[in-house]
């Protein structure tokens, strides 16, 4: 879309939306956010950037092809199944690991490799049907 | 065992790289793999042929109520079965390199052979019920991928969508018999199950069990009126067809029987069953054979009409028939293998398979011609060679048949006859006679592809003639096995001048009276008509089953998915208003006590904001844009709602969803022409009238709902549980991430799945556009 006002407020905004979507993402498992809401604002960031700049910008910033991120998104979840079995539980059992990280606690759980999971998967689906639908003229 | 069964897998998954690797020599180097499991399995003869049984588990499943082990049980019957796989395993490997060199899908056939190899071998040396049916499943699978090979052709595509088709549909009735079968005896082990015979004869389960195990082992076996289906399968490569289709897959529903036989047998209706579909399989085959002049189509009859005997031999159930079927059993792989690797090893150096279109070859194929001419002595059942001992003790528990034994002595021979004429035609026809001219200029095949023919020829020589090599090692334990317990006996190529001598010399006679005259035979009219009614009028009903399944769902499909949007929500609401609103009416009764003290106005003001929407919609509803604008409203208003109630990652959640949806909305409608009203006047009515009734029926549903007292018992324990045991505050992750993640995984891979739907359908159906995709 040519647009002046939307192209400078997307470049300003994309990084801010970026991280916000990063920062529900950590958070959530202690305040509302999380993997599902946090790849929701990070596709929201992407659709923006889509529609201010088109498809092919958007994809060299993302680097990554959609569905790959949907691929890699699916191996995670499955991942941190397996973790858990090595360990002799049964699959998705939740697994833990807290570190002391410069007088802060830093918790690292099969939970988080799971919502990582989660974010991609919801990240690659939007961002692949909306590139999808703008790049291929639909006819009726 | 299992390490065995899982190496053979791994080499398969590995084995296109190992093809990249050798290139030519790959068949040699793979093939060393069965020969190691043949070698490993040989090393358990002593033990066995002593009487002793071996097994081996792991737990695989573990469940309150069942457990599914990886138990494998090791007793003559499965050695025999093992060394069988393994051992033309080895050959087959090796010939599939030769038949197949310099086809571009070799490494794929390297692939789906072994996998069927290591599902085969888990069949027969499984132990528990469930995992037994968990391999008998592969190889069905791997089975269809094999016969389906030469992909490109859509004869093999049908060959093997049917066979599929028809040892699926077994599968699931064995399925069934196993599940009723476990339950009942309590034993989910076959070698524990071999105790609990009596349990499951006088079970009242006992007929429907019997029944579905036998639809799973005739299905799987080709007995009649199955027996279509492995004729059909011949579309497969020569390889596939000598090892699936003759010398192992085909005897899983044999060896299930051979297996069952001390726990559902000895019964009157096992004998008749059995027996009975045996017998009348194996008259029905054997005369079909002589109809066709294709060498794989004749093979093939004659194939069923081995199974059949096998079957009739484990109805008749005597100690007898348990000698037999062990003979019987080891004899056919040995001949049947070889000769289908020779008609295969016929059509790739000579260009046809057909009978009539070959002759003489014996003199630029020797070595072919010498195991084609020993394997059909055999097959005929003339002495010395191992098939005349199998033919004479089948014949001799033919005669000592507990029930009607006439009857299966006279169809025995009958049959037998044809078979004869069937050995006849498959190796003087080619072999013999004038040269001929063939399609390509033949000349012998590679070592690779007449090793494996000349040694299982050369091997029924030689347990003909010594038959001790094989009986105390190997037979005795597997009529032991089948019997149900140890027996003693010894087997010997002469019995003296007795009945079933003379039955073999007026079978001899007859059947090469029948080669005689087979020319005129095939082409007169009886002979087709029996061709038609055996061989074309199953394939019709099978066709026609399956065209009518189509149809009707066709049919269906155009009823409820005509592709007008109104009509599925009608569909919709009409089923939700049905279906929830007779049990809602029945079960509790409407309760109108509407509470608004807890009411603020900013609940008020809500309220009004959606309804509005809704009333914009309405009004102004024929302009799409105005349409999704109103329904954005509606769900940003509800995300309030959550909000105010406390349910923050609801709220963002719906807010951000409403925002996406927006756009994608958006984006497919730019494309979309002007709403056009289709619907009548009489429709709109029926619509609205539908679309308040489902609206209030909500409305009641809530009211009845709330009016019921609150449970928290399941939020307060998430409450409490969830810092101690998930080390999170917030618990609607929690719940996603830990508590419920395998509910999760499951949403997650649905999201998926449709956005690769989404993608193939917009992107890949478009011709020009497909270049893109593979960005």
């Amino acid at each position: 879309m040519q647009s002046l006002i939307l192209h400078t407020t997307t470049r300003m905004m994309i990084g801010v939306l970026v991280l916000f979507s990063l920062f529900l993402f950590f958070r959530g498992h202690d305040e509302p956010g999380g993997g599902f809401i946090g790849g929701l604002v990070g596709a929201g960031a992407f659709t923006l950037y889509a529609i201010a700049f088109g498809t092919a910008a958007t994809r060299k910033i993302l680097r990554i092809h959609p569905i790959t991120l949907i691929a890699i998104g699916l191996a995670s979840l499955v991942i941190s199944g397996l973790i858990p079995m090595f360990m002799g539980d049964p699959f998705l059992t939740g697994k833990w690991l807290f570190l002391e990280l410069g007088g802060s606690e830093v918790k690292l759980s099969t939970p988080l490799i799971f919502d990582i999971g989660v974010y991609l998967c919801v990240v690659g689906f939007i961002v692949a049907v909306i590139f999808s639908l703008e790049e291929e003229p639909l006819t009726f | 065992m299992l390490i065995v069964i899982g190496l053979i897998f791994v080499t398969a998954l590995l084995a296109p790289w190992i093809f990249k690797l050798f290139r030519e020599k790959t068949g040699w180097i793979l093939a060393l793999l069965p020969l190691g499991s043949f070698l490993y399995l040989l090393s358990f003869m002593p033990e066995i042929a002593a009487g002793g049984t071996i097994t081996q588990s792991t737990t695989w499943v573990s469940m309150e109520f069942f457990e599914v082990n990886l138990a494998f049980y090791l007793d003559g019957l499965s050695l025999m079965f093992g060394l069988i796989i393994t051992g033309i395993g080895t050959f087959i490997v090796l010939y599939g390199a030769g038949y197949l060199s310099g086809n571009e899908y070799l490494p794929r056939f390297y692939l789906a052979i072994l996998l069927f190899m290591g599902s085969m071998l888990g069949v027969v040396l499984a132990d528990n019920l469930i995992s037994i049916f968990v391999f008998w499943e592969l190889t069905s699978f791997t089975s269809y991928l094999l016969i389906g090979f030469n992909h490109e052709q859509e004869a093999s595509r049908k060959a093997a969508l049917q066979a599929l088709l028809v040892t699926g549909i077994g599968g699931l009735a064995l399925l069934g018999g196993m599940v009723l079968m476990g339950f009942a005896s309590g034993q989910w082990e076959v070698s524990a199950l071999l105790n609990e015979g009596d349990i499951i004869r006088e079970h009242p389960h006992y007929l429907a069990i019997l029944l579905l195990v036998l639809g799973g082992a005739f299905t799987k076996s080709a007995q009649f009126p199955f027996h279509f289906w492995l004729p059909g399968a011949m579309a497969a490569p020569t390889p596939v067809s000598a090892y699936l289709h003759s010398a192992t897959m085909v005897k899983a529903g044999v060896y299930l029987l051979a297996r069952l036989h001390p726990v559902l047998g000895f019964t009157d209706t096992w004998m008749i069953l059995v027996g009975g579909f045996g017998v009348v399989t194996l008259l029905i085959s054997a005369w079909l054979s002589l109809s066709f002049t294709d060498l794989k189509q004749i093979l093939a009859y004659s194939t069923v009409m081995a199974l059949g005997t096998m079957m009739m031999l484990i109805g008749l159930g005597t100690e007898l028939a348990m000698q037999g079927l062990a003979v019987y059993i080891l004899s056919h792989a040995m001949y049947k293998g070889a000769l289908f690797m020779v008609a295969g090893g016929i059509d790739h150096e000579a260009g046809t398979r057909d009978v009539l279109k070959l002759g003489g070859l014996r003199k630029l194929m020797p070595i072919s011609a010498v195991a084609a001419a020993l394997a059909a002595l055999s097959m005929a059942g003339i002495p010395p060679l191992f098939g005349f001992i199998a033919k004479e003790i089948v014949y001799e528990a033919a005669l000592e048949a507990t029930l009607l034994p006439v009857l299966f002595i006279t169809l025995a021979v009958v049959a037998n006859i044809a078979i004869v004429a069937a050995s006849a035609i498959v190796v003087i026809r080619p072999f013999f006679g004038k040269q001929v001219e063939t399609p390509k200029k033949a000349h012998e095949t590679p070592p690779s592809m007449w090793i494996g023919p000349i040694i299982l020829a050369v091997l029924s020589v030689v347990f003909g003639v010594l038959p001790f090599l094989v009986d105390k090692s190997l037979i005795v334990p597997v009529a032991g096995s089948v019997w149900g317990e140890p027996l003693d006996f010894y087997l010997s190529l002469w019995h003296g001048f007795n009945m079933p001598l003379m039955l073999s010399l007026l079978t001899l006679a007859g059947g090469l009276l029948t080669y005689r005259i087979w020319d005129g035979l095939r082409e007169s009219a009886p002979m087709k008509g029996y061709q038609m009614v055996f061989a074309r009028f199953p394939v019709n009903v099978y066709d026609g089953l399956v065209n009518g399944m189509l149809g009707l769902a066709g049919w269906q499909t155009r009823i409820l998915q005509n592709g007008l949007m109104s009509n599925y929500l009608v569909t919709i609401m009409v089923t939700a208003l049905v279906a929830i609103g007779y049990t809602f009416l029945t079960q509790s009764g409407i309760i109108w006590n509407p509470d608004f003290s807890n009411v603020h106005v900013y609940d008020w003001a809500l309220s009004i904001t959606i309804v509005g929407s809704l009333g914009i919609m309405l009004a102004f509803g024929n302009s799409r844009l105005t349409i999704i604008v109103a329904a954005g409203i509606i769900g940003y208003g509800l995300s309030l709602i959550y909000l105010m109630h406390g349910a923050a990652d609801l709220a963002m959640t719906q807010v951000l969803v409403e925002t996406l949806t927006v756009i994608l909305v958006v984006l497919v409608l730019i494309h979309v022409p002007k709403i056009k009203e289709v619907r009548s006047g009489v429709s709109r009515t029926r619509d609205g009238v539908i679309a308040i009734s489902a609206g209030l029926m909500m409305t009641l549903l809530i009211l009845a709902v709330t009016a019921v007292p609150f449970d928290a018992f399941i939020s307060e324990y998430y409450a409490e549980a969830s810092y101690p045991l998930a080390h999170g505050r917030n618990i609607v992750n929690v719940i996603l991430v830990d508590f419920r993640a395998l509910d999760t995984m499951g949403e997650v891979v649905v999201v998926a799945i449709a956005g690769l739907a989404v993608y193939a359908l917009i992107k890949m159906t478009r011709p020009g556009s497909s270049k893109e995709n593979k960005s």
